[in-house]
């Protein structure tokens, strides 16, 4: 296969491959990192395709050639070329070639700081934009477009590892560290990030959604983010909620419920999807989850609420529901 | 004594040609090397083909449970969304399958097929501590049953292969599954390093007279490297395990980050080691290549020197690239930069290997056959998983592919190409070696080309759906991913491989019902193929004089001589087991050595010692503790018993007007090197404490932290240790040189003072941490004082142990001057002693106040 022909043609296959899953590929990037990655997998991809005909091509000659056809100085002098001096120039090519894609993106302090907090398996995120009081969400990374954002890591109970394959490489979260990881999305879109390293019971059930939005859109969810849940604390499930004891772990700022043990609630009914980004918001998923977490996420921290009749989960899921 | 040079030895065979004396000797040699029989005893044999056939059978029954349970991942995986197993049962199963995969298959499975081996390599008549291959053994069989059958109680370890923590060090978080992990493995691990000193050995000091190192079989090269590896891989790891259980047994913060431990610790000594550890279960498949293509291309392997220093470039190398394995934890970018360099580079070495055999097979007459077809397919199959390895090794492609599918797949074709294929397409070359029969050919076509299909499609799958989002490990995945097309294909493919897998062992089940082949069936021109058909249990009948690396192509009549006893040590007058010790350069005969003979004391003491490690695990510490001193008691009952025997005369005759020595001490003798090279392994271990403490002072801006139960030793304490552990040292080393000059009442008193000193030592180590009341709980500073402080003065312990060892040695009459071997040994013991404590105490007694 020729370069120029496998150059147009391996994007082709990748983005049928990718046609399927636009939302979570490394394949699909909508991130500067990521696209440069991609690029990067697509020559890298063509290289080892180039070598591994190559080898082939003399493995086969190899078995065919007659007895003697190859004298000892000249099968030496195929180990230097092809065993010694071909790799060792194609290898030092490549390390030059990708060394500056090592160096970190360059942030300066103006700019949008996010820090977020791998927990068995959920996420904290706290937006930190400069001169500002921070923002607090859980389980949803939304970014504004264009714009470069730092977004510090860290883990609260074990390692865990963020990675919007859409966005940039992954980073480890490790308790007792901060990672940072600079980024920049630049198409809007409506994307999906897990975690990447192994990290106990529901590691496969750690999701979060991203979304990307235009710089301005961003800045009017951002206020709107800051504000304190809205006043519905007449709804039948805002009582059941306190009286369950619900606040002791979750917040819902602008009432009685502070905890920070398990994802801030304030906007929750905002967020396309609930659990860490395993199930669609639905009234029925919500009142399912609070029901009996474990039996959706094993493993998860909350208590079940068995107890609670069938109406009372709807009433709290409602209620959850409306804090936009 | 010197060794004689060779080139004065007249080679007489006149003595050989009588064939009544032949008869003779066969009959001796058949009786001292026959095996024992019975219900039971048959299982107290050491010989290297009995254990080396036991050991490679235990590790491939591993391999096919460790494939089963992967066959479980590819049915849960096969549709997205799928039930059929827990999340909880899928964690085992994965950590499991690569556990098993590594520990109980890999690594086993190369000193198992090693041990059969090299004694045929070299034309030695067994390993030169068989007993210790015996011990190994046992401790593989016991470790690996209890690992592997935590499975079918539900508690099998389920925190992945590489076991970071917190998650697994926390108590909460993780349950027994982790300790069956650490301890179960540990003792795997240490039956992995006997069996490395043994190779080691074997490889150093019993190669036939006449085989310099550049004549050596590229087997006996690659076991060299291989278990040298092992030597140095393994024990960092045995000191993260260390680590490890101290904080789940006694909640000693090493991984704890609010107590100033740092959960990278453990990355750092994991992968220092499990680098390598791919190296070391790769490079022996390359060795088995570097066998059979020759044979195959009927001519010398081209190249020979560059195969032999591009083996050593890569295992030097394999140490430098473990930081590829964290290129995601956020390190600073140079090191980036540098582990991207060593990790691409290690493919320059693997290259040149790999084209030395295809100019081999240029430059040869190539013979196909079922052997080469599985050489050249997994070739294939291996130089896509180098080529992907290449690429992971650009740490921002690595940044995405990282613990995703594309990694799975990478390290799977590395894998099956670089060891599962190539063992299998060993297992045809060599089945006849040990069984005199061939394979069917038809048959281990068929199921490579099975095998080869299986593969192919159940990994390059894994390569898209890796890079389309797919992390590694999960239980399962959402469909909306749209990735159930690429598992369902992984998933046949899978199920492919194992019917292939499966044809093998339907083809060596038949085995049984085939004749016997001729001897030297492929027309090889190495030394182990002189293996008869109708085996005898000698392992060979004369030691040979090596003149080439080819010795059955190039030596004339050499087969014939060889038979007829032409060459060296052809009887057993003495009606011992014995082999040639030669030099280690140059290969000059130095001493005949005897062999251990059927014992049961290794697999006691491995059960005692199985005892230790699984009782810990379920906190029994008191029934711990029995077992441990039952195992001190087993190996000084063995050692007593079983080695540095005097022998009833000084020297005996080998043939062609040699006589050589039955007794050596010292440099020369093979129990010198094992003590040394054990002892490097230990080294590393602490060294790997070491690299703890300091890598503690890295992270924390003030080391050692101020606070209470955080200040100590002091410096008194650990500095009178050190004068202590030096005045034991001093007192052992003198009382060796005078020994040897016969003042054997002055050498005794030396003894006893040593004795003294090391248990002196003992106390004052302990002392230092205690009086000053450091509290290990508190703090990663004070934990990681303790465990410097414990760990050498359980080897000031162990040092006076062996110091009374000599002592009574001497007094019972078993160490008069010209045999004092266990004095030379355990001398080695005190120098490394020694190195450890200054070491040691210098780090936590002097450095405090420097910093």
């Amino acid at each position: 296969m020729s370069r120029p022909l496998f150059r147009s043609a391996a994007p082709a296959l990748f983005a049928c491959l990718a046609g399927c899953n636009m939302h979570q590929s490394t394949l699909a990037p909508f991130g500067r990192d990521a696209a440069d990655i991609r690029g990067m997998t697509l020559l890298l991809v063509g290289g080892a395709v180039v070598i591994f005909l190559g080898v082939a091509a003399l493995v086969v000659a190899a078995m065919r050639a007659p007895a003697g056809r190859l004298t000892h100085d000249g099968g030496m002098r195929l180990v230097l070329w092809a065993g010694g001096i071909v790799p060792t120039v194609v290898l030092g090519a490549l390390l030059v070639w990708t060394l500056p894609a090592m160096r970190p993106a360059p942030a300066t302090p103006a700019d949008l700081r996010v820090a977020l907090v791998g927990e068995q398996f959920w996420w904290r995120v706290a937006y930190r934009p400069p001169n500002r009081p921070p923002v607090v969400s859980a389980n949803e990374l939304r970014l504004p477009v264009g714009r470069t954002v730092v977004l510090e890591l860290g883990a609260g109970d074990v390692i865990h590892s963020f990675w919007v394959p859409g966005l940039a490489g992954k980073m480890d979260m490790i308790p007792g560290r901060t990672n940072r990881l600079v980024v920049r999305a630049d198409k809007a879109g409506r994307y999906r990030g897990v975690c990447a390293e192994f990290c106990g019971l529901s590691h496969a059930l750690m999701a979060f959604d991203v979304v990307a939005m235009p710089p301005a859109a961003f800045d009017a969810w951002l206020a709107a983010e800051a504000r304190p849940a809205a006043p519905v604390a007449s709804a039948p499930g805002a009582a059941l909620f306190t009286a369950n004891g619900c606040g002791g772990c979750h917040a819902v700022r602008g009432t009685a419920g502070t905890g920070s043990i398990g994802p801030d609630l304030t906007h929750f009914g905002a967020r396309a999807t609930l659990a860490a980004g395993i199930l669609p918001m639905t009234t029925a998923n919500v009142a399912r989850f609070v029901r009996d977490a474990g039996s959706v996420k094993p493993g998860a921290r909350m208590p079940a609420f068995r107890h609670l009749s069938p109406g009372d989960t709807q009433a709290i899921a409602r209620y959850l529901e409306s804090l936009k | 004594m010197t060794a004689p040079p060779l080139d004065d030895v007249a080679l007489d065979h006149t003595a050989q040609n009588d064939p009544a004396v032949r008869t003779a000797q066969e009959d001796r040699l058949r009786a001292v090397w026959k095996p024992p029989a019975g219900l039971f005893l048959r299982w107290s044999d050491v010989n290297n083909n009995r254990v080396g056939i036991w050991y490679t059978l235990t590790a491939f029954v591993f391999m096919l449970f460790a494939g089963v349970l992967a066959l479980v991942m590819r049915a849960q995986l096969a549709v997205p969304d799928n039930d059929l197993v827990s999340a909880n049962t899928f964690n085992q199963l994965f950590t499991l399958h690569g556990s098993m995969m590594m520990f109980l298959f890999a690594v086993p499975m190369f000193e198992a097929v090693s041990i059969i081996l090299l004694p045929q390599l070299l034309g030695a008549r067994d390993l030169p501590f068989p007993r210790l291959s015996a011990f190994g053994y046992w401790s593989f069989l016991i470790g690996g049953v209890f690992v592997g059958g935590s499975i079918f109680f539900n508690v099998a370890p389920d925190g992945g292969w590489f076991m970071y923590p917190p998650l697994t060090t926390r108590t909460d978080l993780s349950g027994l599954g982790a300790d069956i992990w650490m301890l179960g493995l540990s003792f795997i691990e240490v039956s992995s390093v006997a069996a490395a000193v043994e190779l080691i050995v074997g490889v150093l000091k019993c190669r036939p007279p006449g085989m310099r190192l550049n004549l050596m079989p590229l087997y006996a090269w690659y076991i060299l490297v291989v278990a040298v590896m092992i030597l140095f891989a393994f024990p960092p790891l045995i000191a993260g395990d260390v680590l490890f259980e101290m904080e789940r047994l006694l909640d000693w913060p090493f991984f704890d980050a609010a107590r100033g431990g740092d959960p990278l610790l453990w990355q750092h000594l994991f992968w220092i080691f499990g680098h390598p550890e791919v190296y070391i279960i790769f490079l022996p498949s390359i060795a088995l290549f570097a066998m059979l293509i020759p044979t195959f291309s009927q001519r010398h392997l081209l190249g020979y020197p560059w195969i032999v220093l591009a083996a050593v470039g890569t295992a030097f190398l394999s140490f430098g690239l473990w930081v590829h394995h964290m290129f995601a934890t956020g390190l600073p970018k140079i090191s980036l930069a540098f582990f991207s360099a060593a990790s691409e580079a290690v493919a320059i070495p693997t290259g040149v290997q790999i084209f030395c055999f295809i100019a081999t097979l240029w430059a040869g007459r190539v013979i196909w056959s079922t052997p080469l077809l599985y050489a050249t397919g997994s070739l294939a199959i291996f130089v896509i998983g180098g080529l992907t390895g290449v690429m992971v090794a650009v740490a921002p492609f690595d940044w995405q592919a990282h613990d995703t599918y594309f990694i799975v797949a990478h390290l799977h074709y590395v894998l099956l190409g670089g060891t599962l294929l190539p063992l299998f397409g060993g297992l045809y070359y060599y089945w006849p070696l040990v069984t005199g029969k061939k394979l069917s050919d038809r048959l281990g076509r068929i199921a490579f080309w099975v095998m080869f299909a299986g593969a192919n499609l159940a990994f390059f799958p894994m390569h898209f759906s890796g890079l389309m989002g797919m992390p590694r490990r999960v239980f399962t995945y959402p469909a909306e991913l749209g990735l159930g097309g690429l598992n369902m294909a992984s998933t046949i493919g899978a199920f492919l491989f194992a019917a292939g897998v499966a044809l093998v062992c339907v083809d060596l089940c038949l085995s049984p019902t085939r004749k016997k082949g001729k001897r030297n069936p492929w027309n090889a021109g190495t030394l182990e193929w002189l293996a008869h058909p109708e085996d005898e249990d000698w392992g060979i009948r004369s030691v040979p004089l090596i003149e080439s690396r080819y010795p059955i192509w190039d030596q004339p009549g050499f087969v014939e001589k060889v038979d007829e006893g032409r060459f060296f040590l052809p009887d057993a007058e003495e009606g011992r087991r014995e082999t040639i010790v030669t030099t280690v350069l140059d290969a000059r005969p130095l001493q005949v050595v005897r062999l251990g003979t059927p014992s049961f004391k290794p697999m006691f003491t491995a059960i005692a010692l199985g005892g230790v490690f699984i009782l810990t695990t379920y906190h029994l510490y008191w029934a711990a503790l029995g077992c441990g001193v039952t195992t001190l008691a087993m190996i000084l009952w063995w050692l007593w018993t079983g080695t540095a025997e005097i022998p009833e005369k000084a020297g005996k005759s080998i043939g062609h007007g040699l006589t050589i020595p039955l007794y050596i001490s010292g440099p020369s003798s093979s129990g010198w090197w094992a003590m040394f090279i054990t002892m490097m392994a230990d080294a590393t271990a602490f060294s790997g404490l070491v690299f703890g403490y300091y890598f503690f002072w890295t992270i924390h801006p003030e080391f050692p932290p101020a606070g209470p139960g955080m200040d100590g030793p002091g410096a008194f304490w650990p500095m009178a240790a050190l004068a202590l552990v030096l005045a034991g040292w001093a007192a052992t080393l003198v009382a060796r040189i005078i020994h040897a000059r016969g003042q054997v009442s002055a050498a005794r008193g030396l003894l006893a003072f040593g004795i003294l000193a090391s248990l002196a030592s003992l106390a004052a180590g302990l002392a230092g941490p205690w009086l000053t009341d450091l509290r290990p709980t508190l703090h990663v500073y004070p934990a990681i004082v303790w465990t410097l402080a414990i760990w050498t003065t359980a080897h000031s312990g162990i040092g006076a142990i062996m110091q009374a060892y000599a002592l009574a040695r001497s007094l019972a009459g078993r160490m008069p001057p010209a045999y004092d071997a266990d004095l030379h040994n355990i001398t080695v013991y005190q120098h490394f002693l020694a190195l450890t404590a200054i070491v040691a105490y210098a780090t936590i007694g002097l450095f405090p106040a420097a910093a």
